[in-house]
């Protein structure tokens, strides 16, 4: 369990996605104009997040790794489905995210139009698919790979919500004119990633 | 009914490099680059750029994936349906970018280590993305490689001037080599971290900006 905190922890704070490792910039800069935006699609990110994860594991760990499709027959041991991991798991998150934009219109009329549309945005979200290409450089097992989905998705969240509250601020600042929009983003991201390098090395004490 | 045919396709026909296919190259190397204006590809322009070597393998990897996917989507065009096109789009974009990962694992192993995810992300790099569905997906395939290749320029001259900057004041090196040396310069570790990244890159689209005359709002 403490491990379990640790991990969420570590991959809100220390490993944030976006301040750590720039994963998911794209959006984070389109959609962080607007607070009100930027939470619509940070939630989703949580959501999506919570649940391509363990998906991409169980696919990871049963699928591709080598030796994973031992359970199938012990003759396929020496089969290593490396290789094709892109496509395994960019499929696994396209196709998750178009169920979901299909369930939710179908079922919940109102959630849909809080998150359809940025649904489709997510599927090419770098922090998506940059969460499970770091699964297989982890040793985790399927609750640590799901807690680490969901921190990870807090972190997203937690860093669009903060710039765009920044952004919505900055709109009475008086900032030189090539500077305004991309330019001045770009130094605050810099300068809150550099507030969250405080964070690096921090550990829980058990 | 043939006549028509035939004058269509006369019509059609250009110089392999007429001038607005040029302008499909220069164009986003400067006033339409992706980065700095269309705002695309930059997780990877911020994360990969703490070293002129793997930048430089990063960008001849996007050029790789971005021309290639352009031309096999442009090709497929009139085929695709439209409402799976984004999955035709990201296996296709997937599949290149395992070929380009074998390459890069068998041939560079050190780099492509150091890379880590960055390699795979060049899946979900908003260029290959963008250009596919704003330029290959309605464009014949010579046009749509020349923009590939236009946009990946666009990109790679960016990200090795950042890596530049990063590598020549976080380390004193170049490509590697002791540049500045160390008993004078005293390597400055806060260009090492992501954060000088994004300052670096804020400062270059101040730069460009002013330069074209190009803001926003």
């Amino acid at each position: 369990m403490e491990n379990l905190l640790n991990i969420f922890i570590k991959s809100i704070f220390v490993d944030n996605m976006i301040f750590a490792y720039f994963l998911g910039m794209c959006s984070f800069l389109a959609v962080s104009k607007k607070y009100k935006t930027a939470v619509g699609l940070g939630a989703a990110v949580i959501f999506v997040l919570a649940v391509t994860v363990p998906l991409n594991w169980l696919a990871y760990t049963y699928l591709v790794k080598e030796g994973a499709l031992t359970w199938l027959s012990p003759d396929l041991a020496g089969v290593d489905l490396e290789v094709i991991k892109f496509i395994i798991f960019i499929a696994i998150v396209a196709a998750f995210v178009q169920l979901i934009e299909m369930v939710v219109e179908k079922f919940s009329p109102s959630l849909y139009n809080a998150l359809g549309i940025f649904l489709p945005l997510i599927a090419v979200n770098c922090s998506i698919l940059g969460a499970a290409l770091f699964l297989p450089t982890r040793d985790y097992n399927l609750a640590e790979a799901t807690t680490f989905g969901i921190g990870s998705g807090v972190g997203w969240f937690l860093a669009v919500v903060s710039l765009a509250a920044i952004r919505e601020k900055m709109a009475y600042s008086d900032v030189p004119k090539p500077l305004r929009g991309l330019g001045i983003t770009f130094i605050i991201v810099g300068l809150m990633a550099l507030g969250f390098m405080s964070f690096a090395g921090f550990k829980l004490p058990f | 009914m043939s006549t028509e045919v035939i004058e269509k396709t006369v019509k059609e026909k250009e110089a392999l490099l007429s001038k607005k296919r040029k302008a499909l190259v220069t164009n986003p190397l400067d006033s339409d680059n992706p980065v700095t204006i269309q705002i695309l590809g930059i997780c990877s322009a911020l994360a990969v750029t703490i070293a002129m070597k793997g930048t430089l393998i990063m960008a001849f990897g996007l050029l790789f994936v971005v021309v290639m996917s352009n031309i096999v989507i442009s090709a497929m065009r009139n085929t695709i349906p439209n409402r799976i096109r984004i999955i035709v789009q990201l296996v296709v974009v997937a599949t290149l970018v395992a070929a380009l990962d074998q390459v890069l694992r068998a041939y560079v192993y050190e780099q492509s280590k150091s890379l880590s995810v960055f390699v795979g992300l060049i899946i979900t790099n908003c260029i290959v993305m963008g250009r596919l569905e704003a330029y290959a997906m309605g464009n014949r395939p010579w046009d749509s490689a020349l923009d590939g290749l236009g946009n990946s320029l666009g990109y790679a001259w960016i990200i090795i001037v950042i890596a530049f900057i990063r590598e020549l004041f976080g380390a004193g090196k170049i490509f590697g080599f002791q540049v500045l040396a160390k008993d004078w310069y005293v390597a400055n570790g806060f260009f090492a971290t992501p954060a000088a990244a994004c300052i670096i890159l804020g400062l270059i689209i101040w730069g460009l900006r002013a330069r074209n005359g190009y803001s926003e709002d």
